[in-house]
């Protein structure tokens, strides 16, 4: 019950203006189609060096919460899913404005989401610290392997190619070698001087996930018509809480399932929306009444993606493992601050943690308050045009990576990354394991440089990082994610296939 | 999607595979080179099969690059690397973004371009914008940039 002893410190004047102010910029960016949580997060991360690391977790961490709930609005309002995160919002929620029901598809939305998120973080809450002392009991192999388990499962299931989106890992391992070796000082692939001091993970990052973004909206070219927003209705606040609570069944099975995929390292809250959609509908005796403009749908998929955005931060709290792409950008975050999470983050800096896991519950609340009244705003701001959108994205890319260390190396490294990450895009490969890699390859390396020496000191290579219940238990969930991949793979394939064939 | 246009990237990623395999075991010391060397061995391994796949014409996966895309990208993509890699240092961070954003703007925007008031739109645009990144990095998180000509 730690937690409880720095919920005070939420309120502080300036961390409560950073929490509004990342809820509803958050809320707003999270309408805009293209803009991602994961974006959002990346771009923000530059505002807050001048903070303290509490209050920079603050703001991303609002940021990350109410761009997942924010992009129902234009999933509801424009067909348009402000992430991927809010896809199976779109089946039910835009019929349902179609059909005059747009406040109260948005009201439900917000609704289940603050109910999905609080359930989420307080989980966060009291998993973590357990999960924390547990880590206790990790040597160097048993890290070796968990960064290597943290790239190899973000690689094989975010990706459409496993081979593919394990080679994007092995990239992302390969940039954190760049730069002057920390054992012996050697230089290694250093073939630029931007290079010197390695690849900034921030600069990275605002390449990796923004630049691709706005080379696709050039792609585009001169846009014409922009989406058309459906016209909000009034509808009672209290009329759609008494909806939610008669349908006890699709808040359940939404919020249970977003927590439990939350926790897997990797599969994101797409995933986590459209398994609970799909779940809902199986156990409702309306099953007819999915697609339709149903408001099961809606709690479902909402409830869902929300409630997975708390447990995705159990692993990276407690064991440096990013369970989702954002969240890899808000270890970057805490890195920056210097802060290693673990058992440090919660014996060394317990206001740090606590504070930032308080503010995220506050924060489901001040989401579902400011999302019923920011929604119609948020709909209009999602019909900039994207020339402006691109042009400010890039202008915020370009002086959010010069200001890590006011150093133009930066940006070329962010600009050179950037269109490296659009072209490989296009041929399948994601950039989400490739920040895994580059993110955990520093923890990768020394544990394994660290292994190998008391490895020779001891009993060889082989049985330190081969034997062992914890080392066989974690390369078997390597393995296991690995096969799990291909499998899905063959079978989405001969699907495909025999879909061809009877087409 | 061409089995060329798969060819192509993979066949790029294979080459840099073998590169960085290559001075992972050659370099010294070897210490330095070891995480490295266990790294550059994976991706060799990976970035084969995805070379050898498409050459067979058995790689699926991606939309590839179209005529068309290329050709709404190609100026964009000018205009950031020429702001980003040459103006930005020589001519001011400001003065190159503020131009940079205005041609961005005035080339993607779907508003006509033969009316004055699109044109002052964009130019509102564009001065708000800069108003915000200047009140933004400049003042409030006192970030030195490269300042030339303007500011």
């Amino acid at each position: 019950m730690e937690f409880i002893y720095y919920f005070g410190d939420v309120f502080s004047p300036l961390s409560f203006a950073l929490l509004l102010g990342g809820t509803i910029g958050g809320l707003i960016l999270g309408a805009t189609p293209g803009l991602s949580p994961t974006m959002a997060v990346a771009l923000l991360i530059p505002f807050t060096f001048q903070l303290e690391a509490v209050q920079g977790l603050i703001l991303l961490g609002a940021a990350y919460t109410s761009t997942v709930a924010g992009g129902a609005v234009s999933a509801i309002l424009l067909k348009i899913p402000g992430a991927p995160a809010n896809i199976a919002t779109t089946l039910d929620g835009h019929t349902m404005a179609k059909k005059g029901q747009g406040a109260r598809a948005l009201q439900l939305s917000f609704l289940a989401s603050a109910v999905g998120g609080v359930f989420g973080v307080l989980l966060l809450i009291f998993l973590t610290p357990v999960l924390a002392q547990w880590a206790l009991a990790f040597g160097p192999s048993h890290l070796f392997w968990l960064a290597i388990l943290g790239v190899t499962v973000i690689g094989s299931l975010d990706s459409d190619s496993v081979v593919k989106g394990l080679l994007s890992g092995c990239i992302g391992l390969w940039l954190a070698t760049i730069g002057f070796d920390d054992i012996m000082g050697a230089q290694r692939f250093i073939f630029h001087p931007s290079l010197g001091g390695g690849i900034n993970i921030i600069a990275a990052l605002i390449g990796l996930f923004a630049i691709p973004q706005v080379l696709t909206m050039f792609a585009k070219g001169r846009r014409t018509q922009g989406a058309e927003v459906i016209e909000v209705q009034k509808h009672s606040v209290s009329a759609a809480a008494g909806e939610l609570i008669r349908n006890p069944r699709a808040l359940t099975i939404g919020t249970i399932t977003g927590s439990i995929i939350g926790l897997i390292p990797g599969v994101g809250g797409q995933i986590a929306g459209l398994v609970a959609y799909d779940q809902t509908k199986k156990f409702s005796p309306d099953q007819d009444k999915f697609g339709t403009g149903h408001p099961e749908g809606v709690i479902a998929a909402e409830a869902a993606n929300n409630a997975m955005v708390g447990p995705s931060l159990v692993p990276l709290l407690t064991l440096s493992i990013p369970g989702s792409p954002t969240a890899a950008v808000l270890l970057g975050g805490l890195l920056i601050h210097g802060i290693f999470p673990g058992t440090d983050l919660f014996d060394n800096h317990p206001d740090v943690a606590w504070t930032f896991i308080n503010s995220m519950l506050i924060g489901q609340i001040l989401m579902c308050i400011f999302g019923l009244y920011v929604a119609g705003l948020a709909a209009r701001v999602a019909q900039v045009p994207q020339s402006v959108m691109a042009a400010v994205v890039l202008g915020l890319s370009v002086f959010g990576a010069y200001s890590v260390q006011s150093s133009m190396g930066d940006v070329y490294v962010m600009a050179c990354l950037g269109v490296m990450m659009f072209f490989l895009e296009r041929f399948g490969f994601s950039a989400a394991p490739l920040v895994l890699g580059l993110i955990l390859g520093p923890i990768a390396e020394a544990n394994f440089i660290q292994g190998s020496m008391i490895a020779n000191a001891t009993d060889g290579m082989g049985p330190y990082f081969f034997g062992g219940p914890l080392n066989i238990l974690l390369m078997v969930v390597v393995a296991a994610s690995v096969a799990y991949s291909i499998w899905m793979e063959l079978r989405t394939r001969k699907i495909q296939n025999t879909v061809e064939v009877q087409s | 999607m061409t089995r060329t246009q798969h060819i192509i990237p993979s066949g790029i990623i294979f080459a840099v595979g073998c590169w960085i395999a290559w001075i992972s075991y050659t370099q010294q010391p070897a210490e330095a080179f070891l995480f490295p060397r266990l790294i550059s061995s994976v991706f060799v391994v990976l970035a084969g099969w995805t070379f050898g796949k498409a050459l067979m014409g058995l790689s699926r996966v991606g939309t590839g690059v179209s005529r068309t895309m290329i050709v709404n990208l190609l100026p964009g993509l000018v205009v950031a690397l020429v702001y980003i890699f040459w103006a930005a240092k020589t001519f001011g961070f400001y003065t190159a973004t503020t131009v940079a954003f205005f041609i961005l703007l005035s080339l993607y925007d779907p508003a006509p371009h033969n009316e004055a008031r699109s044109w002052i739109k964009r130019a509102v645009i564009t001065a708000g914008f800069i108003a915000v990144m200047y009140g933004l990095f400049a003042m409030l998180l006192k970030v030195y940039t490269p300042r030339e000509i303007l500011f």
